[in-house]
């Protein structure tokens, strides 16, 4: 692995969604970005994939311009919705960035069946989208985002439409599909115990204009789990988070 | 309790009798209620009678009618493809240049706006009263649903997906294939339904004008000049007229039953 760095600047557009912003982040971290709604931290992440422009100030993942990072395919991005497509099944849907990358035929065969069993959905290949749950088919858009073993994953608020339980669940999931692949994480959430649970760190950001106000380091004993949210140090730095972003005028 | 296939299939049949049933059973009723004389409304036997009926030939009406709407079907199936087509094509390169949308759009609802009933005799004068007229008729209103449909149906991709086809580096070929046509494929499916009803209308339209000599239209013209001695006949010419739009619609719906697969989100039938 190379290491990665991304130093961004930027003032966007007319209504300055993010003001002055300047990142950096290692190979194979997990970090959250969470503050309140339209502090843009969704622009922020889509500034990073190339899915908009930023209005001034650059970006630089793994030495590359983001456009030659996603022509490159280097990423791999789950929404907030699943983003399914209706008429492919299951397997095809995770298939799909491999057929886009004309990647060969043995493999196209193998690889989604392989990541589907590590999202758990192993005895669900052939059903359509709309036959699954909501926590289902978030997994399937998961297993799609790792098809091509990207080495960055970009995850726009991904469990925000589930409901608690299924989304601690799912955060469980991450903790270990992150532990098969070595790809770096950006993680956007507006839940504070999320973030913390899976983050190596958690960058906190201000209201309209989005600045970063804090960047809390996640010192949590590894590998986390169930007891980990149980940790007085768990605490600790939810609480953390909450000042920063209660501070940050949230 | 649960039912299999067949059952339902079953408790269909015998539902639709019954609907069936229950027209005709208004039909006579209000017949007999208003005192509706036959020359306004035909006794059903009467209609289906005249299917009987032996015509100046010595031909059976029923397969005098059969003759002219097989020539009707053809004229509309023909004008149905040509127009799926056609219309197709113009909502694809629409999709694809805002410039020409723009440009053209607004003459291909000016043609539709103008009554079909005035453009027909033109045509017919222009390409002669063969069955090439009429399926030329029958395209031209069957072109125009499906232009619009498809047109919105290319542009009804959810901004998420496109992100994910950028985000994945897909091709503009890759988007349009893999994304933009299944998203328009019921919409263009819910043109076509529509199509395949008016594409018939369209034939037999382009049957009325003066010196056609085969298909529902004429024998439409000709019951109405003979209305009055025998109103079956034209009630007979109508259901059979109707009965080819439906086995159409019929047809459409059920190739779209074997293409979209993925969703039970198709009409009933």
């Amino acid at each position: 692995m190379r290491s990665l760095s991304k130093t961004f600047t930027s003032q966007a557009g007319v209504t300055e969604a993010l003001a002055d912003v300047t990142l950096s982040i290692a190979a194979g971290e997990l970090v959250s970005i969470i503050g309140p709604s339209g502090c843009g931290k969704s622009t922020l992440l889509r500034i990073i994939g190339d899915l908009a422009e930023p209005s001034a100030g650059e970006v630089s993942v793994r030495g590359k311009p983001p456009r030659q990072a996603r022509l490159d395919r280097e990423y791999g991005i789950v929404f907030q919705t699943p983003v399914l497509y209706d008429w492919r099944t299951v397997i095809e849907n995770v298939r799909l960035p491999m057929e886009l990358a004309g990647r060969p035929r043995a493999e196209c065969l193998t690889r989604p069946a392989t990541l589907l069993r590590l999202v758990g959905l192993d005895g669900f290949h052939d059903h359509y989208p709309w036959q699954l749950s909501g926590g289902m088919q978030q997994r399937v858009a998961i297993a799609r985002a790792l098809a091509l073993a990207p080495s960055i994953l970009l995850m726009d608020e991904p469990f925000g439409a589930l409901d608690e339980m299924t989304r601690e669940r799912l955060n469980a999931e991450l903790l270990e599909v992150r532990r098969e692949t070595a790809a770096t994480v950006l993680f956007v959430t507006h839940s504070i115990a999320e973030a913390v649970f899976l983050s190596t760190r958690v960058v906190v950001m201000t209201p309209r204009p989005g600045r970063i106000t804090r960047i809390v380091d996640v010192d949590l004993p590894e590998p986390r789990g169930e007891g980990t949210r149980a940790l007085p140090r768990f605490f600790e730095l939810v609480t953390a988070v909450r000042d920063a972003l209660q501070k940050a005028g949230a | 309790m649960s039912e299999g296939p067949a059952q339902v299939r079953w408790r269909r049949r015998v539902r639709s009798l019954g609907v069936l049933v229950a027209i005709a059973v208004v039909w006579e009723a209000s017949k007999a209620a208003f005192a509706i004389p036959s020359y306004k409304l035909p006794h059903l036997y009467e209609i289906f009678g005249d299917f009987l009926r032996r015509g100046s030939g010595g031909e059976l009406w029923a397969w005098i009618m059969a003759e002219n709407a097989a020539y009707t079907a053809l004229e509309g199936l023909v004008g149905f493809v040509v127009g799926g087509i056609a219309g197709l094509a113009l909502a694809i390169v629409f999709a694809h240049s805002r410039l020409l949308e723009r440009g053209l759009l607004p003459y291909v609802i000016a043609s539709q706006t103008v009554p079909i009933l005035a453009i027909a005799p033109m045509v017919v004068v222009w390409l002669g009263t063969s069955w090439v007229s009429k399926a030329v008729i029958a395209a031209y209103l069957t072109f125009f649903p499906v232009t619009i449909n498809v047109l919105r149906g290319l542009r009804a991709v959810d901004p998420d997906a496109l992100a994910l086809m950028r985000a994945l580096a897909a091709t503009p070929r890759q988007v349009f294939l893999r994304l933009r046509v299944p998203t328009a494929l019921p919409y263009l499916f819910t043109a076509l339904r529509v199509s395949a009803t008016i594409s018939v209308v369209g034939a037999i339209i382009g049957e009325l004008p003066v010196g056609s000599r085969y298909g529902m239209g004429v024998v439409i013209i000709n019951a109405a000049q003979y209305y009055n001695w025998r109103p079956a006949n034209l009630w007979a010419a109508i259901l059979v007229s109707a009965l080819i739009g439906i086995a159409f619609y019929h047809a459409v719906a059920a190739v779209e039953r074997r293409t979209i697969t993925w969703q039970p989100i198709t009409p009933a039938i």
